[in-house]
């Protein structure tokens, strides 16, 4: 065994440094762990799954009213809210109601015709009311609504989350120590000693797997405990992809950091470097909503890997085996990443 | 620890150069340490000590001039002479989250031969705060530890670039004591500095460097008796001093200079020279304000060479 004094191999020793300086750093703590359960509780209490949610219906305050409210409640289904006449079009405006109903024989019905969720109200006010009337309806169908678990928007939502906090604390943690240490001439002192250039990169990408793994721990155990998300394809496939994702994007944190010299400019660097992903990646809604001729540059993106091999594993329970392509992207990334910012990088 | 004596210097540099776009930081140097001293080098901020000791630590390239060390070039035995050297930067901050054990711990691991970590907290007198972050360190603390840090490996030469800048004195005499015991064990040591005394008190020899090359050389003793003056008489008076003409014919003088409104008289005639001087202000009438002599330093030495201070301060 090599003597070093007590101290263990460089390796070891690099990371054990990048980790314990991260612990001990109380925002770095609260960005990586604290915000991402924040945002998953706050996106998944606004999108939570409305399948069983009432109809809000507006009804005008004049004569029928009341007969009116009292059919409709009758029905079940709906929330009815009393509108003033001279309120109509801003109730509908400020979406108080997406339908309003004007008492009457016939009836008026006030909607918006652009919005879906106007138009959806309205058929079911109409339903009701055409039923009430005494309408048979020619056959009755068999209705099978899906409300399974994994298919609601916050089962969508997780990974791109999980993917997003992957792609940010592996930029910021890496670039952000890099730089400092480069500023506080740390790099070039180190520089000074016998220690292996590539081990110095290598404990950043490393150090970043720790945190990864209790990342992905709180977040998809928070996500598991209230929502009720699932990991259909398995942990440890899951724990593949978290792996991939994070030399990926410690890889890339290492390139964005490998010449900067002010914290300011390495925060614009990542900051340039993450925009378009956050938009494009398919974290809060799916990159195929941009047209055509931009997928083949979206679905090159990392970030887009990371998050549809997430989905696959989290939402649709593929196997790795399935996801090779999106792995490939990554790994690809991480590697090419790695290479080109020890060639470039600036140690003094 | 193992110090062949040998022939080859410690260190050898000769005709280095090194320019930026608006100085030339150091204008052709030549440099001898032997093995087992401790060499200063002394200069005023902006001489060219960092840029010097950098280039002879293999961190920044030369221009000009051949660099050899330990009777190695950085060209060709980079990753030996790593191993072999320790190196104290001027500016370095070490992490300020790590504790002193973990620091040292850190540095300790890129060597496979050295000092146990408990060996170097005790070396420097760090042991009880061995489980305290650094960024909690006081300044004198701070730089044992970047010492430590340096002492890794066990080097043969020791590399320090002003290391007792901005410490209150005992901090600095503790680091003083510090490598004072790295000197007995046989090392070897390269510093910069622009106090005189330190260099007085830690020096075998000293290069006085200003301008980006050495303007003079010796051990100390050396220095001081070659201005030919052992002693300096400063004096003050209210209203204008006898001209430098007349100061310069009284007995022993060697040197008249004059500093915000003392005049300093190098002598090598103590006992002549100020009866002398007294009586010529007696003669004049004019007030003495203020008189003091010491023995001449490194700093009179370099006041002599350049006619400056070395701090401004
Ligand atoms: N990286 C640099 N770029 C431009 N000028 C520099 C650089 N480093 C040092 N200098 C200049 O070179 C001169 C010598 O600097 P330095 O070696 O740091 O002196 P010292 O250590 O004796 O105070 C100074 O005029 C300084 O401004
Ligand atoms: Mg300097």
């Amino acid at each position: 065994m090599t003597d070093r004094g007590g101290a263990s191999h460089p390796l070891v020793e690099l990371t054990l440094a990048r980790f314990r300086e991260f612990l001990r750093e109380p925002e770095a703590v609260f960005w990586v762990f604290a915000f991402p359960v924040i945002m998953t509780c706050a996106l998944g209490i606004a999108f939570r799954s409305r399948g069983a949610e009432p109809v809000i219906v507006g009804v005008v305050q004049r004569d029928g009213a009341a007969a009116l409210t009292a059919t409709l409640e009758a029905a079940g289904g709906f929330s009815v809210r009393p509108i003033a006449p001279a309120e109509i079009e801003r109730a509908l405006r400020d979406g108080r109601a997406p339908v309003v109903v004007v008492p009457g024989a016939p009836p008026v019905y006030r909607f918006d015709e652009a919005r879906a969720e106007s138009q959806v109200a309205r058929l079911a006010v109409d339903r009701a009311l055409q039923r009430a009337a005494g309408r048979q309806d020619a056959f009755v169908a068999e209705e099978r609504p899906i409300d399974t678990i994994g298919s609601r928007y916050i089962d969508w939502l997780v990974p791109g989350l999980l993917g997003m906090n992957i792609m940010g604390t592996g930029l910021w943690g890496v670039g952000f120590s890099i730089v400092q240490a480069r500023t506080k001439k740390l790099l070039k002192r180190l520089v000074a000693t016998p220690m292996s250039r590539a081990a110095y990169l290598a404990s950043h990408v490393l150090s970043r797997l720790l945190f990864l793994a209790m990342e992905t721990v709180v977040i998809v155990g928070f996500a598991w405990a209230v929502f009720g998300v699932g990991v259909r394809g398995g942990v440890a496939a899951l724990a593949v992809l978290a792996l991939a994702g994070a030399l990926t994007f410690g890889g890339l944190g290492l390139l964005v950091a490998s010449r900067a010299r002010t914290i300011e400019a390495v925060s614009g660097l990542m900051n340039l470097v993450m925009m378009p992903m956050w938009v494009l990646s398919g974290v809060f809604f799916a990159s195929s909503n941009f047209p055509d001729v931009m997928q083949p540059f979206i679905q090159a993106l990392p970030l887009t890997a990371l998050n549809d091999a997430l989905r696959g594993v989290m939402n649709e329970g593929l196997s790795l085996a399935a996801l090779r392509g999106e792995l490939a992207i990554l790994l690809a990334w991480g590697l090419g990443t790695f290479a080109l910012a020890l060639r470039l990088f600036r140690w003094q | 620890m193992n110090h062949v004596p040998t022939d080859s210097p410690a260190l050898a540099c000769r005709g280095l150069v090194k320019r930026y776009p608006d100085v030339v930081a150091v204008a052709g140097l030549d440099l001898e340490v032997r093995r087992g001293e401790c060499f200063g080098l002394l200069g005023p901020n902006g001489a060219g000590k960092t840029t010097t000791i950098e280039i002879l630590e293999g961190l920044l390239d030369q221009d000009e001039g051949d660099v050899e060390v330990l009777g190695r070039r950085w060209r060709t035995d980079r990753d030996e002479l790593r191993r072999r050297l320790g190196v104290q930067l001027q500016e370095t901050q070490l992490a300020d989250k790590l504790t002193v054990e973990e620091t040292l711990r850190l540095f300790r691991s890129f060597f496979t031969d050295g000092p146990t970590v408990t060996e170097l907290l005790d070396l420097v007198e760090l042991g009880a705060k061995r489980a305290s972050w650094v960024g909690k360190l006081s300044g004198g603390q701070k730089q044992r530890l970047a010492v430590a840090c340096a002492l890794a490996g066990r080097p043969e030469l020791l590399f320090l670039d002003e290391p007792t800048t901005g410490l209150d004195p005992q901090s600095r005499r503790q680091l003083w004591d510090v490598l004072g015991r790295f000197r007995a064990a046989g090392g070897t040591i390269l510093l910069t500095t622009h106090y005189m005394d330190e260099a007085h008190a830690l020096c075998d020899r000293v290069g006085i460097m200003d301008g980006g090359t050495l303007i003079a050389l010796g051990t100390p003793r050396e220095l001081v008796a070659s201005i030919g003056a052992a002693h300096v008489v400063e004096f003050a008076v209210e209203g204008a001093p006898p001209a430098d003409e007349v100061l310069h014919s009284l007995p022993g003088v060697r040197d008249v200079r004059h500093r915000d409104g003392h005049v300093a008289l190098a002598t090598s005639e103590l006992h002549a020279t100020v009866p002398a001087l007294l009586d010529r202000l007696r003669q004049d009438g004019a007030a003495l304000s203020l008189l003091g002599t010491h023995s001449a330093t490194l700093e009179d030495v370099f006041v002599s060479l350049t006619g400056r201070h070395l701090r401004d301060d």
